[in-house]
């Protein structure tokens, strides 16, 4: 057992993290990349994640406000930012991308918009739970090497 | 020893044959996604290769116009300016033999097939995994064995 309370801490949010769906595998992948040269390595790309993924959420927004649905492009969309979220390992958030190109394949524009709000919710609180965590992380130091969670 | 799934820095502090063999070879990730770009990058240098990254198609084709070449090219497919498979197609016309690897989140078999086509050696999703890397780097070193 972690006997640093910060360290602990970050086990703790790391564990929840994953325990909760809100994080999968492709997440440890990342940070099996992280090393003492490149100790910021996860954080750096999570940042990346939200920059890019930012421009695609705009730009299923302005899709969707127009009518009718232009589903092919809505999928086109969302299939860069289903990719986008894998590589992260956002579990909810690729979940969601996931039933809202079912939405787009059947046509289902109610459905889009439902399972759009109910993504970016996703996609927001996933965000400020990392946020926490990295900031946490940079307080703890760096970590040993990434353990898969159990 | 070929690196495994916790390529760490401590277990890059042996070296080894295949270690050297891996540090003499260089790669080019082409793909316009910063994030992309810099977890390929991570993910090569890791076990060992030299690394470049260009941001589309039309970049990679002026690298190798300006004298530059790569064992390993991950291409992705859907990139601005010029994309992956035309990318491929000039690479091989200008008779560029390096392995040309598709990195994309495609999912319909056609668009797969289609890019392989265009003179890929092989096709992955993104992001790539360990297991790929291995895979490729043991292909690279066979390749290189045998030339």
């Amino acid at each position: 057992m972690e006997r640093n309370p910060l360290r602990r801490q970050l086990q703790i949010m790391r564990k929840s993290l994953f325990d909760q769906g809100y994080l999968d595998e492709q997440f440890v992948q990342l940070e099996e990349l992280q090393d003492d040269s490149n100790p910021n390595f996860v954080e750096e790309v999570v940042t990346l994640y939200y920059r890019d993924s930012a421009r695609l959420i705009l730009n299923i927004e302005q899709a969707l406000e127009r009518k009718p649905y232009n589903f092919h492009k809505l999928d086109a969309y969302m299939h860069q930012f289903k990719g986008s979220s894998s590589s992260i390992g956002a579990k909810k958030v690729k979940a969601e991308s996931t039933l809202f190109r079912e939405y787009c394949k059947s046509g289902n524009g109610e459905g889009c918009m439902r399972c759009f709000q109910q993504l970016k919710k996703e996609y927001a609180t996933l965000r400020k739970k990392l946020e926490a965590y990295f900031q946490v992380a940079r307080q703890a130091g760096p970590m040993e090497t990434a353990c898969r969670p159990k | 020893m070929m690196l495994g799934n916790c390529a760490t820095s401590s277990s890059l502090s042996t070296t080894s044959d295949e270690d050297i063999v891996n540090n003499n070879l260089t790669a080019l990730v082409v793909d316009d996604s910063p994030m992309i770009r810099k977890l390929h990058d991570m993910h090569l240098k890791k076990f060992g290769l030299k690394v470049q990254v260009a941001e589309n198609g039309k970049n990679a084709i002026d690298l190798f116009r300006c004298g530059a070449s790569f064992n390993l090219i991950l291409m992705d497919k859907e990139m601005p300016i010029m994309d992956g498979a035309e990318a491929t197609r000039e690479l091989r016309t200008m008779g560029v033999t390096s392995m040309i690897v598709g990195v994309t989140s495609l999912d319909s078999i056609f668009d797969r097939q289609a890019f392989m086509e265009a003179g890929l050696d092989h096709c992955f999703t993104k992001p790539l995994t360990t297991e790929n890397i291995n895979f490729l780097l043991q292909e690279l070193n066979k390749n290189n064995e045998e030339n």
